[in-house]
């Protein structure tokens, strides 16, 4: 399968794609003010769901690890290496526990710990969402996001790939969801950012979640609509209207966020409280 | 004028609502005791200092290490600066050799009872200077009576520009009437040229982002020592850090109060909730502590070994003795024990008692002098110097120990270019771990009718010999 190289141009070129994203917000704002609000919330039919209640690996019906170094550090020069170890990943006490290391593994430096549902279960359209309590320190970058289920014959960014949050250690109360496609990926990816007010995302758990739908993703932090993005927004074909498949994982340095340092805390965790999918209605 | 009106009107409001809900509730209140509550304002300075009464700022005085203090007039309220509103607090730091004070310190305290601030987790300013400057130190919880709950940011590097400043409380829980609304110190640059900084919206405030705290004790550091009943060791080195919002892992300074100390031997050792740790007992205790339930890092294991020995008694006949410091004999006047020299002095000491004999104690070593120049001390017949020394725990297999005596000369002071010396030198094998050594050296420097000084160095410390403490005794010149 083709790596994920998602935002990796993204910090030089943020500039470009603020101002972008200023005059696309204002845009929605003035012009498209009622569709931020008419998609309500669908909870109404839970299609699947992994609460992480079991012990032990997470239920291997619907996930598989992904292991190594990847190719160029999974195409991010990402600095972990992903074990299948419990002590990277493991559920216990009703999470999921992806846990980053400071430790000499198959010559890395750190190990942790990456799932996904590919070849398992994927699907078209809906809400999905996540609980998680995210890690913090220089370097964590911590993702729930989904691939074209497709990608192995539809090279990336063809394939398509939603970001529901993206997180950088060193920001502790902002997260990113992004979507990137042909034409409009890595530094081009449309994407745009959240700040918690008075609270930050390692504390505590939060909601992250998207509602996708055939003309648009809307993109939510607990309770909160804070980006929708339509096929009108992206420079290129809209690749969302096919099965995609879920992962998350826990990478450590790479270019999104840059490596830890002296001051980051080992191990860091992330807790994951459940994955919820609900059919598209 | 708008505001104050608004303000006055909701006043009342609450004044209503209050006494309707006293009268309601009469009987309860009266049946029982009611807690004493405090003001929850985190203000303390917005366009004037809030609800400080008439006298809160008070400059540090002189002390042991600064004889003049704080330059008195350092703080006033700036009406032509503000990050908001319309005035400013500004601190006018003097230039290095002002005579009415070569630095800018001071507090605020409430004149009146203390605030709750248990609510807060961070304690806030705006703040800018005049050029980029470096503060000394900023902060709260100094009251100039316990000064019990104090915790400073140090260092602060200030710019130009308003910049917002954070620090993060290190326990909430324990400020429930606390008067130290703020404290600063700042000195002028190497340059010597004072400059000016302004301080706005200073408050406390609940920020929600202060988060991960990770307090220390000893810098973290796992320190083993041993030691001898009836001692007490300060715990020191003492921190809480927390993880701010922007990602910077911010340490704050604070005092012991806000530390449950704990002592896995209490047989051994105990502490006191002023993280002063007394040896009671044969045998060996983990020291730790916690803040709000998170262990600190860093502990001290002691290995209590009996009681102190004193160093031996001294028999010389008087009449052949001039001594510094000595219970046997009659000492001259002594300016000091340790002149605290700056800026490259870490020495601390202590006066301590063994038993009614007194003896020096000497720590964080690497440079001390004991200055006798007050008059000066005439040693012309006195053949040889005495001392007593006792270094614990391991004696460095490099050590290299100068004693330094100077005659001030004619002149009766340092300096003025009739100085003269004498170097002596100690090393490991003059020494034994825990055994107080007797040390008599020949006086060769001439002349030497003014002596005035004895200078004590460690010459390989700090990198491979480091003693970090001792004991002196018996400090003399006789005559053979």
């Amino acid at each position: 399968m083709k790596n994920k190289i998602s935002l990796l141009n993204m910090l030089g070129r943020y500039g470009t794609i603020n101002g972008l994203l200023l005059v696309i917000g204002a845009v929605t704002i003035l012009g498209c003010d009622g569709d931020y609000k008419q998609e309500v919330t669908t909870l109404n039919n839970l299609v699947w769901a992994d609460e992480f209640d079991g012990s032990g690996s997470p239920d291997p019906t619907y996930w598989s690890f992904e292991t190594g170094t990847g190719q160029n550090g999974w195409g991010n020069f990402e600095l972990q290496n992903y074990t299948d170890r419990t002590q990277n990943v493991q559920t216990q006490g009703g999470n999921l526990i992806i846990t980053a290391r400071k430790e000499s593994f198959a010559g890395s430096n750190y190990t942790s710990g990456r799932i996904i549902t590919k070849d398992k279960i994927d699907w078209t359209y809906g809400r999905f969402e996540t609980r998680m309590r995210l890690p913090y320190g220089q370097g964590m970058w911590p993702a729930f996001w989904m691939l074209g289920a497709d990608i192995d014959n539809n090279e990336w960014p063809g394939a398509g790939e939603i970001d529901i949050m993206e997180y950088r250690g060193q920001e502790p109360t902002v997260i990113h969801g992004s979507v990137h496609g042909p034409g409009y990926s890595a530094g081009q990816a449309e994407t745009k950012s959240y700040e918690l007010t008075n609270d930050r995302f390692d504390t505590g758990f939060h909601v992250f979640g998207i509602e996708w739908g055939p003309q648009y993703i809307n993109y939510y932090v607990d309770d909160v609509l804070y980006n929708q993005i339509t096929p009108a927004d992206v420079d290129g074909e809209w690749v969302f209207n096919k099965p995609f498949f879920i992962l998350i994982n826990l990478a450590v340095g790479g270019t999104f966020v840059g490596a830890p340092n002296n001051e980051t805390v080992f191990p860091q965790s992330m807790l994951v409280d459940y994955v919820r999918v609900y059919a598209y209605e | 004028m708008k505001n104050k009106k608004i303000k006055n009107i909701i006043t009342a409001l609450v004044v209503g609502a209050l006494a309707t809900v006293t009268t309601s509730c009469e009987r309860t209140a009266s049946d029982e005791a009611v807690p004493a509550t405090f003001s929850t304002n985190g203000d303390i300075f917005t366009d004037a200092p809030v609800g400080l009464g008439n006298f809160f700022y008070f400059p540090f005085a002189p002390d042991a290490t600064n004889p003049v203090g704080s330059k008195f007039d350092a703080f006033s309220v700036d009406d032509s600066e503000s990050y908001k509103g319309t005035a400013s607090i500004r601190f006018d730091v003097p230039n290095a050799n002002d005579p009415d004070g070569n630095y800018a310190g001071g507090i605020f305290v409430i004149d009146g009872t203390g605030r709750d601030l248990t609510g807060y987790d961070a304690f806030t300013f705006w703040a800018k200077a005049s050029q980029g400057a470096t503060i000394a130190h900023i902060g709260f919880g100094e009251d100039f009576g316990e000064n019990k709950y104090r915790a400073v940011r140090q260092n602060i590097q200030l710019s130009t520009n308003w910049v917002k400043y954070i620090v993060p409380i290190p326990d909430p829980s324990k400020l429930v009437e606390e008067r130290g609304m703020f404290t600063y110190a700042a000195a002028a640059p190497a340059t010597g040229l004072g400059f000016a900084f302004w301080i706005d919206e200073l408050r406390f405030e609940k920020l929600g982002t202060i988060a991960k705290p990770r307090p220390e004790i000893f810098e973290g550091q796992e320190i083993s020592q041993r030691s001898f009943l009836g001692f007490e060791i300060a715990i020191n080195g003492l921190s809480q850090t927390f993880n701010l919002a922007n990602g910077i892992n911010q340490p704050v300074i604070c005092t012991p109060a806000y530390f449950n100390f704990n002592s896995s031997n209490p047989q051994t050792a105990t502490v006191s909730e002023l993280g002063i740790i007394s040896l009671i007992g044969d045998g060996t205790a983990e020291i730790t502590a916690s803040i709000a339930g998170v262990e600190a890092q860093g502990s001290l294991t002691v290995e209590v070994d009996g009681a102190f020995v004193t160093a031996p008694d001294p028999t010389r006949d008087p009449s052949n003795v001039i001594s510094i410091f000595s219970d046997s004999y009659n000492n001259v006047p002594v300016d000091f024990f340790n002149g605290f020299w700056e800026p490259f002095q870490t020495t601390e000491s202590s006066n301590f008692n063994a038993g009614g004999n007194n003896m020096i104690s000497y720590s964080n070593f690497n440079f001390v002098g004991n200055q006798f120049a007050n008059p000066t001390v005439d040693a012309s017949e006195m053949t040889h110097l005495h001392m007593n020394m006792l270094i614990p725990n391991e004696i460095p297999a490099d050590l290299d120990f100068l004693v330094t005596v100077v005659n001030f000369g004619a002149d009766g002071v340092e300096g003025g270019g009739d100085d003269n010396r004498e170097q002596l030198f100690f090393f490991a094998d003059d020494f034994e771990a825990d055994t107080w050594a007797t040390l008599e050296v020949p006086l060769t420097l001439s002349p030497r009718s003014n002596l005035g000084l004895i200078i004590y160095e460690n010459i390989n410390n700090p990198t491979t010999s480091e003693i970090d403490n001792f004991f002196l005794d018996n400090i003399y010149f006789y005559k053979q």
